[in-house]
């Protein structure tokens, strides 16, 4: 069922944690809220999931208004960051608890348990305790207890914080699978850009209380609305300079940079966003309308790609990913001055 | 290296030895008082001329001892139970509530240990004696209740502190009330705090004695009866009641480890 969050505010004291966010999750959709830590985006998961009440706004579950309804009548199944399994249950008395709750009858209580822990393939360790279980295993209890009473919405609160990476990436498909398969409305919740881009159909960027942008990840990731996504999504060369009036603009350290279209009236200020796989190095540079040249200060390898800290002759330092093939060398080492260059189309004017 | 390794053995042996010097001088009254209770003499002896039964047996015919004794687990029942209804609720208000004030009651709650029990027997006393509930078995469990809940607050508070709240939440974003949640999550997962508590409040109450002065009046619990007993007649009979609530205790003990997995702090045994 759809989400809507309307006007939502809640203060604790002097501090403002949600400062009136507006949010739309349409049925089906997996929608992440990513921000960093005291952005508000536990607390917002607390008003949608029941747990904080808002001071003002209203939280809709359909067409069914639950601002103050109680968790247990929302009917919203949700995953704890730490799973909050009940380690005195079974792993089968803990996907069966919500349907206890619900009176459901037992033979059928049976059958549905039986389908979710199948749905996470954890069929035939019904009889175990959540403690004899590993850290994915616990975690697909978790997800099946919160699935197993067809929830109006799925609440996911950094499920993978825990996990190592190579199993959080696969869980992370796995719970992405499942969502599309069951195709159940999901809020979920991250501080990991990384694990937004991949997972969300869109991502909601949250910071100090507000939601900045909304967008599918590309738009995210590539049009930015404002400094905080540009900066806070993916790794990113922020250029701080004055509009030209035509489509250009002028950058200390850079001099005068052709842009795809104007970024506001002349002399107004704006950043430019410029990702670092944008930036070219060496040869191919020497076509593209923009040009510097930067002497390599660090290389970091990173598998398929390096990374590569420039510094201009004056002083502004800038970040470029080259991809990495066995048979090309690096276009220079460190130390050694390079010609840069970039397109004005890879150019993003940030909030334009 | 070799040298580390020598001292640390030595400290284990310092340890070893100060452990066994310290558990010998708990059970040594035991090593007095079993072979007493089952003395052939007449009075206290020791060590005992020889071997006989005679002063349970004095104990089980004699209708005052277990008159007292029954009235003693009486009041030890209600005792635990009421500062178990009390002192669970308690608990929470005091590790789960927001509210100014609670850092200062949660200090409180420890009066009853600091005041001293005579002190509370006379304000009781007074109290009592204006509500007729002088010799009354149910007034003694009231009063001892004064001075278990802080034992059972203290131990449940302490449990409750470590216990994930996230659970509960689960299980009310699950469906569940808050008192289901409670019930059916966080009290199973608190009963190694729970047992201990009941148990010590039991022991508490089962045997004081300076409240049960005051207050019993004719109708005497076991420890005023042995107390009584000392004054009036010194015989083995006193031994052997000693050894009854020891084993009593054990019992007791035992039951808690078992119900309790292991989670009873062993300072709790007296």
């Amino acid at each position: 069922m759809d989400l809507t969050v309307r006007g939502v505010v809640r203060r604790f004291g002097p501090v403002t944690a949600l400062a009136g966010v507006d949010l739309t999750v349409a049925e089906g959709e997996l929608l992440t809220i990513l921000g960093p830590s005291g952005s508000g985006k536990t607390t917002l998961l607390k008003v949608v999931a029941g747990f904080e009440i808002p001071d003002e706004g209203t939280v809709r579950l359909g067409s069914e208004d639950v601002t103050l309804a109680p968790p247990r009548q929302r009917d919203v199944g949700m995953v704890f960051q730490n799973y909050a399994l009940f380690p005195h249950l079974t792993v089968a008395q803990n996907v069966a608890f919500p349907l206890e709750m619900r009176r459901m009858p037992k033979p059928e209580r049976d059958r549905r348990v039986a389908e979710a822990l199948a749905l996470v393939e954890l069929a035939g360790y019904e009889a175990r305790l959540p403690r004899q279980l590993s850290g994915g295993q616990q975690q697909r209890v978790a997800l099946a207890r919160a699935i197993v009473f067809n929830p109006r919405l799925l609440l996911l609160d950094e499920p993978f914080g825990a996990l190592d990476r190579k199993l959080r990436e696969s869980m992370q498909l796995e719970v992405r699978r499942l969502q599309r398969r069951l195709k159940l409305t999901t809020l979920f919740i991250t501080h990991d850009q990384e694990e937004a881009l991949i997972l969300s159909d869109r991502v909601a960027v949250m910071n100090a209380g507000r939601i900045e942008q909304v967008g599918t990840p590309g738009d995210v990731y590539a049009r930015p609305a404002t400094r905080f996504v540009a900066d806070f999504v993916g790794e990113s060369n922020l250029l701080e300079g004055r509009a030209s009036g035509d489509a250009a603009a002028e950058v200390p350290g850079l001099g005068r940079i052709a842009l795809a279209r104007a970024a506001g009236a002349a002399g107004d200020r704006t950043t430019l966003l410029l990702r670092p796989e944008a930036l070219r190095v060496g040869a191919e540079a020497a076509a593209l309308p923009n040009r510097a040249h930067g002497r390599i200060v660090e290389t970091v390898f990173l598998g398929l790609s390096v990374k590569l800290r420039l510094r201009l002759d004056g002083g502004l330092e800038l970040l470029a990913r080259l991809p990495l093939r066995p048979s090309e060398p690096l276009p220079a080492a460190e130390g050694e001055t390079v010609p840069l260059g970039f397109a004005p189309e890879d150019v993003h004017v940030v909030g334009g | 290296m070799p040298r580390a390794r020598r001292r640390r053995t030595g400290g284990r042996i310092a340890l070893t030895v100060f452990t066994g010097v310290v558990f010998a001088f708990l059970m040594l009254p035991l090593l007095v008082v079993f072979p007493i209770s089952v003395s052939s003499a007449p009075y206290l002896q020791f060590p005992p001329p020889g071997f006989s039964w005679q002063w349970y047996q004095r104990y089980l015919d004699d209708p005052t001892w277990i008159e007292s004794t029954i009235r003693s687990f009486k009041v030890a029942f209600l005792c635990t139970a009421l500062s178990m209804a009390l002192g669970v609720p308690l608990s929470f208000a005091l590790v789960r509530s927001r509210l100014r004030g609670m850092r200062i009651a949660d200090r409180l709650v420890a009066a009853p240990i600091i005041v001293p029990t005579i002190i509370i027997s006379i304000a009781v006393y007074s109290l009592f004696a204006q509500l007729r509930l002088i010799g009354e078995w149910y007034g003694i469990a009231i009063a001892h209740t004064i001075l278990a809940l802080p034992f059972v607050v203290i131990l449940v508070s302490a449990g409750l502190r470590t216990f994930d709240e996230a659970q509960e939440h689960a299980a009310m974003g699950l469906g569940a009330s808050w008192p289901v949640a409670v019930w059916r999550i966080t009290l199973p997962q608190l009963r190694p705090s729970l047992v201990s508590a009941a148990f010590l409040a039991f022991v508490t109450s089962f045997d004081e004695l300076v409240i049960a002065m005051f207050l019993s009046g004719a109708s005497m619990t076991l420890p005023k009866k042995m107390f009584d007993n000392i004054l009036l007649e010194i015989d083995p009979t006193i031994a052997a009641v000693s050894v009854l609530q020891i084993l009593l205790a054990c019992l007791c003990l035992g039951l808690a480890t078992i119900f309790g997995r292991g989670a009873l702090p062993s300072s709790v045994t007296r």
